[in-house]
């Protein structure tokens, strides 16, 4: 962050920025409300059109900000909250972090539109569908705009709802219902994480407003202090949940249920990188924290291994691609946790391109397969499907790390930074990147290479995808192809357009933390070793699965087949549901029954209806004394004063 | 003079006579007259939240606005003083919120009820009736008033739930009944305790001569006799003893000797009677929240009340449990107040919890949504607890926006209990394919009730966690990990309804054979978008404008927490010394 933020007061570019999120918004509405009448190519027009022109308008706004000399502003709008001493202003923050989030979230989020339009032609809820999507685009936005951490609540919680209704949205099926549902707990478990969080920044910073609290962030003096943990430790909870990181992970291979292209969009492009997004915004807070750095470098290289190690196995092809996103997602949490925040960026640009595109591409197997997604049942895939596969493989190049591809610049440049900080996690980093290489290949042979393994009948249906949807993938290949010149490492002697891009965000930090910042501490020949480590390594694991898929034909076994003891363990993912399940769901079902049966139904309710029955049964005992015999209440009222003289007699 | 709260009370028991007058098989008219008498209370109450300034605080006698004031029954008690009671309302930002809340509630509950056959009159004659009550309620500045309206709820409701409910209606209603009955006398007793320590101060000043009947009141005059009767220069034949409540909010118009005077140092079971007082009133108001563990009376009411009647005790008579702690507890017991904020956050959390708990294990989707009203008015004791200004603005907040959503929650349960005559979660799968648009509400009925961005909800929530979690600082009030285990709530409550969603909604479409003969499962009809769609475009505004609404109650809400803070440590010490004494 910026040491000054002024806000631009200019009418037009007020409505500018408005426009980007309200477009989607109106697109929701509109074939929210008008999906059964709208044909399904106008459904598709309006979904892709909106978020084109807030493409453009993103594209215009990037461009004036270089030209204003990258001077970081907010736009205010009005007051959205305000009571006693809490001001919460619905307004934007447009600053180098948002606009290249910006730049993603559309230029990506067109591009899965429009394939998209394609992908779910065939479907009748084509318009909810598309609703729904530009729903997510105008939460992310809010997300990725709005100027306070209340409002990047707002979006966050906004595309946690998109992603349940849309993991959802075939909700005929329980399993994806099941899926939707553990999405949005699993998500809430973080969100409520984040929310104390911004509880605690309100009352430690007097605000949320981005630019007051770095402001007042950057004067305190101390590393560590307990409520700064508090603080980024709660944020981070936060980022568990929607980034997928342990424990919080389990959500995202699941929400594979949703469409592919939700999947490309939501589960792998944009909406799990907000966790990163948060902890660069918040640089700052984190920085003053590094125990909690400390702890998200570990929880990230953990969840890269653990993730990787889970993918190696795993025989549904968007499987794969989910526990590839959690394991690259660790990837940025440990560049992040070294403090590599620029370099954890270039991952998520970088992983944006790749991983829509391996979605994409997929998506593009799926639809030709009619709906199967089982790798046992493809195989020689790349004849029928030429457009798909190469740039499937492209994809593929990319995520394994192989120069020139984008993977390869961004992935490297983090792991240097690791290797600098720690030489355990980058070691953990490199052999996550070997399974990486590994089981990417080995989706990629299995798919496109040998023989086709599905049914007779099926092999005729076997099609190309229309070019609404390869436009898309081939887009997507180009800058997974040559995206990683954003970001040419030093020893090249280029530029590093991203890092310098970025280098305002942290101002403040580096003023807390200068060391942090300093570049060129590994020398220029260990840099090459550990270049050359990661592609050997990358290559060694394509060699293997080369060796294992094409020479040897392997198939993975069947489902009911016996597995070795390991294999199974990861096969099983861990019974890491399992354990939950059994720790979690059902405890709290069993306190929910139990409170409800027990406490509630026999011993609150049953005191209140035992008074009441005292009192009708007193009610009964009392009226044998009013017998009506004069003589009875006689005697009853001299044994009476008797007592009252006797006990008076006693006590006076 | 205006007599805009007045014809807001009284519209309703006009309609009431007129429909009184129709004999009983015009339907269709004694139906129009109603909704024609609830459009007007709706309009006007629409018209007053224009016309009310949101800037003004009232502070003890000033600052309410539109007030109307009329000597009622008075009449000379020789040397115990004068006996007087006022019919004096008048309204403030905490008191609009809610009257703007009745007046649109009112109007869908007409639309909801028009599908009543059974004894067409006397159902609306009761419902024109209890709107009145309730609208009273909200307006009475003197706690007789307050307290004759708060009855004659009852009685209304009592019919409502006993003649018109289910299976099981007369339990429901008596356990109602009796819960209610014990409440109010509780308030009962602190009210005639109040009675006999509170005076008037204008009232006295004429009296006692300082100026003429009639006459304005002239603030030295007033300050004059308070000092006068702190320093029991005033006979006790002068004294004109007021139920007026904000009389009693200032603790400089309590007779010094007087059982509730902060220095009577009178105590009972070892504690100051003054906070026993508050015990009872809090007591008694914690009935109608409600709070747990006297929450009982409710899954029980809802599940046998009709839907009309279900959405207005949910979305109207509940608030006036949280509406009498903001109006009368807090601020004339606010040393008490302080001391027990931990009981009463407490409640709120415990309230919180156990609510959704319960609600997860229901089967029958309207106790489930009875439940989460626990749950949720949870909340409202959290935030007055905290007596922080975010807290109590949340509380003010989410009084009216549960009011907004429960009342839909309970509408769409009638709709499906409309059609099937049954509501148990398992004779219900995939209703989404049969019924889209109906589906669609359910949607945004239970996002919006577990706190979805957006949503009114979520900023109720918002306010109310954040003035809980900075009360240890601000105020010193609740211990923050009272806070954070009431976080877990929010978590709950997606848990409660996402699961009945999928469970009713979601999947293959199935309903349970043995209803399949009666049920015709239709969408949407026009009755039913009409009562519906109005209260999810509200959810939304108060959602993302909420400045709607606190723009109104802000000023009155913030002032009246901190002079309670304020006046609160000043006489807990007070208080607190007399007993060493």
């Amino acid at each position: 962050m910026q040491e000054i933020v002024m806000p631009r007061m200019n009418q037009d570019m007020a409505l500018l920025c408005l426009l980007i999120p309200l477009l989607p918004f109106i697109g929701f509405l509109l074939n929210g409300l008008g999906n059964r009448k709208f044909s399904k190519g106008l459904v598709g027009f309006i979904g892709c059109s909106t978020v084109l022109v807030s493409f453009l308008i993103s594209i215009y706004l990037f461009l004036d900000f270089k030209a204003n000399g990258s001077q970081a502003y907010t736009v205010d709008y009005y007051n959205w909250i305000s009571a006693g001493s809490l001001r919460i202003g619905f307004s934007f923050l447009i600053d180098q972090l948002t606009l290249l989030m910006l730049l993603m979230v559309t230029g990506i989020g067109f591009l899965i539109h429009l394939y998209s339009a394609g992908y779910m032609s065939h479907d009748e809820g084509i318009g909810k569908f598309f609703s729904f999507l530009n729903l997510f685009m105008f939460s992310m936005l809010l997300l990725v705009m709005g100027s306070n951490y209340v409002m990047m609540f707002v979006g966050w919680e906004g595309v946690g709802l998109c992603s349940y209704l849309l993991i959802g949205f075939w909700n005929k099926n329980t399993n994806y219902n099941n899926a939707a549902k553990k999405a949005f707990i699993m998500n809430r478990i973080g969100d409520l994480g984040f929310l104390l969080g911004i509880f605690l920044i309100f009352i430690t910073f007097g605000s949320v407003s981005y630019p007051q609290v770095f402001a007042e962030a950057s004067k305190l003096t101390g590393l560590d202090t307990p409520v700064m943990i508090g603080i980024t430790m709660f944020l981070f909870i936060g980022a568990m949940g929607k980034s997928a990181q342990i424990p919080l992970f389990t959500w995202l291979p699941d929400a594979m249920a949703g469409p592919t292209p939700v999947s490309a969009l939501i589960h792998a492009a944009t909406m799990v990188t907000a966790g990163i997004y948060m902890v660069i915004r918040s640089n700052v807070l984190f920085i003053l924290a590094p125990t909690t750095l400390e702890v998200i470098a570990i929880i990230g290289a953990a969840t890269a291994l653990l993730a990787a190690t889970i993918g190696l196995v795993q025989n549904d092809i968007k499987k794969v691609l989910a526990y590839s996103t959690v394991s690259q997602l660790g990837y940025m949490f440990l560049a992040l946790g070294v403090m590599a925040f620029s370099s954890s960026m270039f991952h998520v640009l970088m992983h944006a391109f790749f991983k829509a595109l391996l979605f994409l591409g997929a998506g593009s197997v799926i639809h030709a397969m009619s709906n199967e997604q089982d790798m046992r049942r493809m195989g020689g895939l790349r004849k029928a499907l030429p457009v798909t596969f190469i740039t499937f493989l492209i994809g593929t190049l990319a995520i394994s790390g192989i120069p020139p591809f984008a993977g390869f610049f961004s992935k490297d440049e983090l792991l240097a930074h690791v290797f600098e900080h720690n030489k355990i996690l980058w070691g953990v980093g490199v052999l996550a990147s070997f399974m990486t290489a590994f089981y990417m290949f080995r989706a990629l042979f299995l798919t496109f290479f040998g023989k086709f393994r599905g049914p007779e009948e099926q092999k005729h249906h076997l099609h190309e995808s229309p070019a609404v949807m390869t436009v898309p993938l081939i887009v997507l290949a180009i800058l997974s192809t040559i995206g990683g010149f954003l970001g040419i490492p030093e020893v090249f002697g280029a530029e590093h357009v991203l890092g310098d891009y970025l280098a305002p965000l942290y101002t403040y930090a580096r003023s807390i933390n200068p060391a942090a910042f300093e570049t060129g501490a590994v020398s220029h020949e260990l840099e090459f070793i550990l270049m050359a480590v990661s592609v050997g390594v990358a290559v060694l694991a394509i060699i293997i699965a080369y060796f294992m898929y094409i020479k040897k034909e392997e198939v993975p076994a069947e489902e009911n087949a016996r597995l070795a003891p390991v294999h199974n363990l990861l096969y099983q993912k861990y019974y890491i549901d399992e354990l939950y399940n059994s720790l979690i769901v059902r405890p709290v079902m069993w306190l929910s029954n139990a409170v409800h049966r027990l406490v509630d139904v026999i011993v609150v309710d049953g005191i209140v209806n035992g008074v009441g029955r005292m009192v009708i049964l007193s009610g009964r005992t009392l009226r044998y004394a009013q017998s009506g015999a004069i003589g009875f209440y006689l005697l009853v009222m001299v044994c009476s004063i008797a007592l009252i003289l006797f006990l008076n007699f006693f006590i006076g | 003079m205006n007599f805009i709260l007045s014809s807001l009370i009284f519209t309703p028991l006009l309609a009431a006579l007129v429909v009184l007058l129709l004999p009983v098989r015009r339907q269709k008219a004694i139906k129009a007259v109603t909704l024609l008498g609830t459009l007007v209370q709706m309009v006007l109450a629409i018209l007053l939240y224009f016309r009310f300034d949101g800037s003004a605080f009232a502070n003890g006698q000033q600052g309410y606005q539109f007030v109307e004031k009329l000597h009622w029954i008075g009449f000379s008690l020789g040397t115990l003083g004068r006996f007087q009671i006022d019919y004096f309302v008048g309204v403030d930002g905490i008191s609009i919120s809610m009257v703007l809340l009745t007046g649109i509630i009112g109007v869908i509950g007409v639309i909801s009820s028009w599908t009543i056959t059974k004894n067409v009159k006397g159902y609306f004659l009761l419902y024109l009736l209890l709107l009145t009550s309730v609208t009273g309620c909200f307006l009475a500045l003197d706690f007789f008033l307050f307290y004759l309206f708060f009855e004659f709820m009852l009685l209304p409701m009592y019919f409502l739930i006993g003649l018109w409910g289910g299976p099981k209606r007369e339990y429901a209603a008596i356990k109602f009944f009796i819960y209610t009955l014990v409440g109010s006398l509780f308030i009962l007793i602190v009210m005639i305790g109040l009675y006999t320590s509170v005076i008037d101060p204008q009232a006295t000043a004429v009296q006692l001569g300082l100026i003429g009947a009639g006459g304005t009141a002239a603030p030295n005059a007033i300050l004059q006799v308070q000092q006068m009767l702190q320093q029991n220069m005033v006979s006790s034949a002068d004294m004109v003893r007021t139920f007026s409540i904000p009389a009693m909010m200032e603790p400089a118009n309590f007779i010094p000797g007087s059982l509730l005077h902060v220095l009577s140092g009178v105590e009972l079971w070892y504690l100051p009677i003054r906070f026993i007082a508050f015990l009872l009133l809090f007591a008694g108001f914690a009935i109608k929240v409600p709070s747990v563990p006297v929450h009982t009376w409710l899954p029980d009411a809802h599940v046998e009340a009709p839907t009309p009647v279900s959405v207005l005790l949910a979305a109207i008579l509940l608030k006036v449990g949280g509406y009498g702690l903001i109006r009368i507890v807090y601020p004339i017991f606010p040393d008490a107040g302080a001391y027990f904020s931990i009981l009463v956050g407490g409640l709120g959390v415990l309230s919180i919890i156990y609510g959704a708990l319960n609600a997860l294990a229901m089967n029958d989707l309207k106790k489930l949504v009875a439940y989460s009203s626990v749950s949720h008015m949870g909340f409202v004791l959290l935030g007055l607890a905290s007596l922080t200004t975010e807290g109590v603005n949340g509380a003010v907040y989410m009084m009216f926006s549960h009011g907004i959503i429960s009342a839909m929650l309970f509408l769409v349960v009638g709709v499906i209990y409309d059609r099937a005559h049954d509501r148990a979660i398992q004779n219900f799968r995939g209703l989404a394919k049969v019924m889209p648009a109906y589906t669609t509400f359910v949607i945004i009925a239970f996002f919006a009730s577990l706190g979805l961005p957006g949503f009114s909800g979520f900023i109720s929530e918002l306010l109310v966690l954040l003035g809980g979690f900075s009360a240890p600082e601000a105020t010193g009030m609740l211990p923050r990990w009272l806070t954070v285990v009431a976080v877990f709530g929010l978590l709950l409550s997606a848990a409660y309804y996402l699961w009945a969603l999928q469970r009713m909604f979601f999947g293959k479409y199935w309903i349970f054979p043995e209803l399949r003969a009666k049920a015709t499962i239709t969408d949407l009809n026009f009755r039913e978008y009409l009562m519906l769609a109005p209260l999810a475009v509200l959810a939304l505004l108060f959602g993302i404008l909420p400045n709607l609404l606190l723009d109104k109650i802000s000023v009155a809400v913030t002032g009246m927490t901190q002079l309670t803070l304020q006046n609160g440590q000043e006489q807990l010490e007070l208080v607190l010394s007399s007993l060493i004494r």
